[in-house]
């Protein structure tokens, strides 16, 4: 007999969603399973029953009473707690740590249940990550609500009436909801500036537009999980002290750090909000837990000292069609794994790392909390990023060279000169100055030669070298008296094959180079 | 003219010669460093032969000599082709080399020039002359057998004689050897045996050294040889006592002696090894060394090519020898033209030793007129890779394989490579599966996200160009 999976009608105030669409039924369905749904219980994400009878579903009024399990979306209420029977399994978001009286009754009622937000973070488990999905979500619609409540335009744009400035949002905490934020905000064009307290996550703000905004202090700040963890005083001074800046500078601000199990961190001061200007937006998307802002009213939109605060807690239930559809894919991904066998029944099966760390009751025994993760999503980064050695163009000449090796090459250059200096005649000391001096005027030079122009810097060089043609251009015809026997046509013969022989780099080099040089072009 | 003015004079043209290297600092400023360099070098000519060491009598000969190189020059440096500036270059070394043997002979046999010399400055001057000529002569060798490699009419294999190194150092040591003798000599005769038997020593020294270096570090050879045309002049100018010609030559000497550098790190190996030769030779390990890559090589057709091309947003483009060897770089530029009115974002990506001489690759893609501003550096555009559609490797093997990243039993590990198979599809035009001149096999062929493109790299390109067009 396939076990009945109910989905009830959400019973909170304001909530939207519903824990499973017409689509991910069929699949159900195909696991095995019978799908109930309460009359009505789409209707606020606009899925009708009929839908959802055309996709093979019943439709049943009392869920509770005939399902093996129930999916839900919100915790359950005490007065939906009180229909649970014994036996039965509930899968829905429950935040165990701050309900424990919730927990307590379900125990009392021998349920097993599944918590949606205890789903353990790791590879495996991503695909029914309904934190994700619903931090997807809020960061989406954050960045909507904002452009709402906020007077101009994202973008910059220059129109016949006038330029327009392009917003400057500055999103803390890139999370799942902070990265959505800011995609969706650069996507409407606004100038996104983002901070995170894992330097890890920089890489992937640029990538969706944004720009990093560190902390000028250095603590690494990754939690196990690849959630954030509390940071020291001295940290958060210099926090503060970036968000202050950035308070004045930005039109909006989206916060959206959480650290779990503990209250949103207050990031947001009463004098930063009264710092920044008239008619910006804060966007709190922490205000359930709290608030990262001092002046977040959860649950309501408050305007103080000018800036509109936004505090809703319900940013996924606000986008209902599309959370209900990625909220009841991560159910039915669960379901999957729940049902390994495709037979239409589960099995709880506790040795799975996955199911383990999602169930927090299990026949009526609470075994919350697991045991902790063997793996984190993000390993922490060894201390030391291999060094990349920057070798920019080609720079100045790469790393200095180690202590030791230059005091050898400084040593063997001293006795160098040392033995020059007291052997050699003065005339010799004078052109080995120059010498010694152009070498070093050269290797200056040359470092500065782009790498493009290295083949016209040989063929200019080596027109250059034919200075060597004054060498045989002086002993042609030095002025001497004619007394002194010299073999003159050896001499004039030598110096003159050598000259030609030079003429013909000196012209040739040059003209080469002028017509190479010539055909480098913009 | 009076010896003062023509110092003066001396002083100028040393200025403008290093005007001339540093305006080679960028494309913008280096047509204006070679009139710099062009100037100054008809002062320095100009002020030595109106100057107080060259009598009237000499003036017919000269303007003489100087009327035959200049026309030989310019014609040649208006004919030659740009796939062959390695070969110039290399020619032109010689020259230069050859020129300072000669000027070292007629200095020593000139009594005009060393008869007021005694002790130890007539010591340090026949030094001076043995260097001279001693430098002159290997340039003058190795160039010529570099210059046959290059234009292929000597095999670019390395030559490597049963102990060579054997072979130098006993070079080596019979130079110095000569150098004793001719220092102890005092007539001019005497001291001509071992001036020849050093210079014979020092030619074959020259050919020894070049015949054993390989195809593709012909980048630091010419390089190098040009770093020696400058020590050669400067030991000339020691020679002479004149000031402009150690300053130039040490300018040159340094410029030659950096760009060798440049090379040798490009090319993560060490100048020394180069320079002795070979390449995996040193163990006795060549290609054998580091596992085998295996798998499928995707072969694709040049209309494939063109599809990948056209709907592609980045391309970069990765030139290599084989560009110039197939003279393919008008057709390059061609495509590239073509794609960027597309809207096709085309690069180049240079590796500091692609082709024969250091900056052989960009000197072609100029001539052909590609702009300099889209020819990028390796580290300029290597973390560009990424965010490429196709990179299209033409005629390049050892500079894009991926075993010097990934192999550390790899002969040419270490060596900084052009990461094209980090780019969602790479297409790679050879004429056959060979290795690269470190006869080392390339994983980046066999890669999932790789194609080949086999054939001609002129002739492939003509056809991606006729399927671009259609």
């Amino acid at each position: 007999m396939p076990q009945l999976i109910g989905v009830p009608r959400e019973t909170a105030a304001g909530e939207k969603r519903v824990a499973t669409v017409p689509e991910v039924v069929e699949k159900l369905i195909k696991l095995g399973f019978r799908v109930a749904i309460e009359p009505g219980a789409g209707d606020p994400a606009n899925f009708s029953d009929d839908a959802y009878r055309a996709a093979g579903a019943e439709i049943t009024p009392d869920v509770w009473g005939s399902a093996d399990i129930i999916f839900k979306v919100r915790a359950p209420s005490m007065a939906e707690v009180a229909r649970i029977r014994a036996g039965q399994t509930l899968v829905s978001f429950l935040w165990p740590a701050q309900n424990p009286e919730l927990m307590q009754a379900l125990a009392a009622k021998k349920v097993t249940v599944l918590a949606m937000d205890s789903v353990p973070r790791i590879s495996r488990a991503q695909k029914l990550d309904a934190l994700s999905s619903m931090a997807n979500i809020a960061g989406y619609r954050a960045v909507v609500e904002a452009a709402h409540h906020f007077g101009r335009f994202f973008t910059g744009q220059i129109t016949a009436a006038g330029k327009v400035p392009p917003a400057k949002v500055f999103i803390i905490g890139a999370g799942v909801a902070g990265l959505a934020a800011i995609g969706a905000a650069a996507g409407l064009g606004a100038i996104v500036r983002a901070n995170d307290t894992r330097p890890e996550v920089a890489d992937q703000i640029k990538s969706l537009g944004g720009e990093f905004v560190g902390v000028d202090y250095q603590e690494e700040g990754t939690g196990t999980g690849g959630y954030a963890r509390v940071m020291s005083e001295g940290f958060q001074k210099a926090q503060r002290e970036t968000f202050a800046r950035q308070a004045k500078e930005v039109d909006i601000i989206i916060t959206t750090a959480l650290i779990p199990g503990k209250p949103a961190p207050r990031l947001i001061t009463a004098e930063m909000v009264r710092s920044m200007k008239p008619g910006s937006v804060i966007v709190d998307l922490a205000a359930e837990q709290g608030g990262n802002c001092e002046l977040t009213e959860p649950g309501q939109v408050a305007v103080k000292h000018g800036v509109t605060i936004i505090g809703y807690t319900d940013l996924p239930s606000r986008l209902a069609r599309q959370s209900s559809t990625l909220y009841a894919t991560n159910l039915l991904r669960l379901t999957e794994e729940l049902c390994k066998a495709k037979d239409g029944a589960i099995n709880v099966n506790m040795d799975d790392e996955v199911i383990r760390g999602t169930t927090v009751i299990k026949d009526g025994a609470i075994t919350w909390p697991p045991p902790a993760p063997k793996l984190s999503a993000a390993p922490p980064k060894p201390a030391a990023a291999k060094p990349v050695p920057v070798a920019k163009g080609h720079g100045a000449a790469g790393a200095p060279a180690s202590a030791k090796a230059t005091a050898i090459v400084f040593l063997v250059a001293a006795a160098l000169f040392w033995f020059i200096g007291a052997n050699a005649p003065a005339a010799f000391i004078a052109h080995f100055t120059v010498f010694v001096l152009a070498c070093f005027v050269g290797y200056m030079v040359i470092w500065n030669v782009t790498p493009a122009l290295h083949t016209p810097l040989m063929s200019v060089t080596n027109a250059i070298s034919s200075i060597i043609a004054i060498g045989a251009l002086v002993q042609v015809a030095p002025p001497i008296n004619d007394s002194l026997a010299r073999p003159a046509m050896w001499i004039i013969g030598l110096a003159v094959a050598s000259i030609a022989l030079v003429a013909i780099n000196m012209f040739g080099g040059f003209a080469v180079t002028q017509r190479m040089l010539q055909m480098f072009r913009k | 003219m009076s010896a003062t003015l023509s110092t003066v004079a001396y002083v100028g043209a040393t200025i403008l010669f290093i005007l001339s290297l540093g305006g080679l600092s960028s494309p913008e400023s280096s047509r204006r460093g070679n009139l710099y360099g062009m100037v100054g070098m008809a002062i320095a000519v100009l002020a030595t032969v109106f100057g107080p060491n060259v009598t009237t009598a000499g003036l017919p000969w000269i303007l003489g000599a100087m009327v035959v190189g200049a026309a030989i020059g310019l014609y040649a440096a208006r004919f030659v082709k740009m796939t062959q500036m390695p070969e110039l270059v290399a020619l032109m070394h010689s020259l230069v080399g050859l020129a300072a043997v000669l000027i070292g002979y007629a200095n020593y046999i000139d009594p005009a020039a060393t008869g007021h010399l005694h002790g130890a400055e007539k010591t340090i001057h026949e030094l001076e002359i043995y260097v001279g000529v001693l430098i002159g002569a290997v340039t003058f060798s190795g160039s010529l057998i570099a210059f046959g490699k290059l234009s292929a009419k000597i095999s670019g294999k390395p030559m490597l004689l049963p102990a060579r190194h054997w072979i130098n150092l006993a070079g080596l040591l019979a130079v110095i050897w000569c150098g004793g003798w001719f220092i102890q000599t005092h007539a001019i005769d005497a001291g001509m045996r071992p001036l020849v038997i050093m210079t014979a020593i020092a030619l074959l020294f020259g050919i020894h050294m070049v015949m054993a270096i390989g195809g593709a570090d012909m980048p630091v050879v010419v390089s190098m040889l040009n770093s020696y045309s400058g020590w050669a002049a400067a030991a000339t100018g020691f020679m002479l006592s004149n000031d402009l010609l150690i300053v130039t030559g040490a300018l040159v000497g340094s410029s030659g002696a950096i760009l060798s550098y440049i090379m040798c790190r490009a090319m993560n190996r060490n100048f020394i090894s180069v320079i002795a030769g070979g390449f995996g030779t040193e163990g006795g390990k060549p290609a054998t060394a580091g596992e085998q890559p295996a798998g499928e090589v995707t072969a694709i057709s040049a209309t494939e090519t063109a599809e990948l091309l056209r709907n592609a947003k980045n391309v970069i483009i990765v030139p290599g020898y084989g560009m110039a060897v197939a003279q393919a770089q008008h057709t390059v530029y061609e495509i590239t033209r073509l794609l960027r009115d597309k809207g096709v974002h085309v690069r180049f990506g240079i590796h500091p030793v692609a082709g024969r001489m250091p900056g052989h690759m960009n000197v072609l893609l100029a001539e052909a007129k590609v702009p300099y501003d889209i020819v990028m550096e390796m580290d300029e555009i290597n973390q560009d890779f990424p965010d490429t559609d196709v990179a299209m490797v033409i005629g390049a093997n050892d500079i894009v394989n991926p075993a010097a990243q990934e192999d550390p039993a790899s002969p040419i590990a270490g060596m900084p490579v052009l990461e094209v198979w980090q780019a969602k599809t790479s297409v790679v035009m050879k004429r056959s599966m060979a290795s690269g001149y470190a006869g080392v096999d390339n994983p980046l062929f066999y890669k999932d996200n790789n194609r080949m493109l086999f054939g001609d790299a002129k002739k492939m390109l003509d056809e991606v160009l006729v399927a671009l067009k259609s």
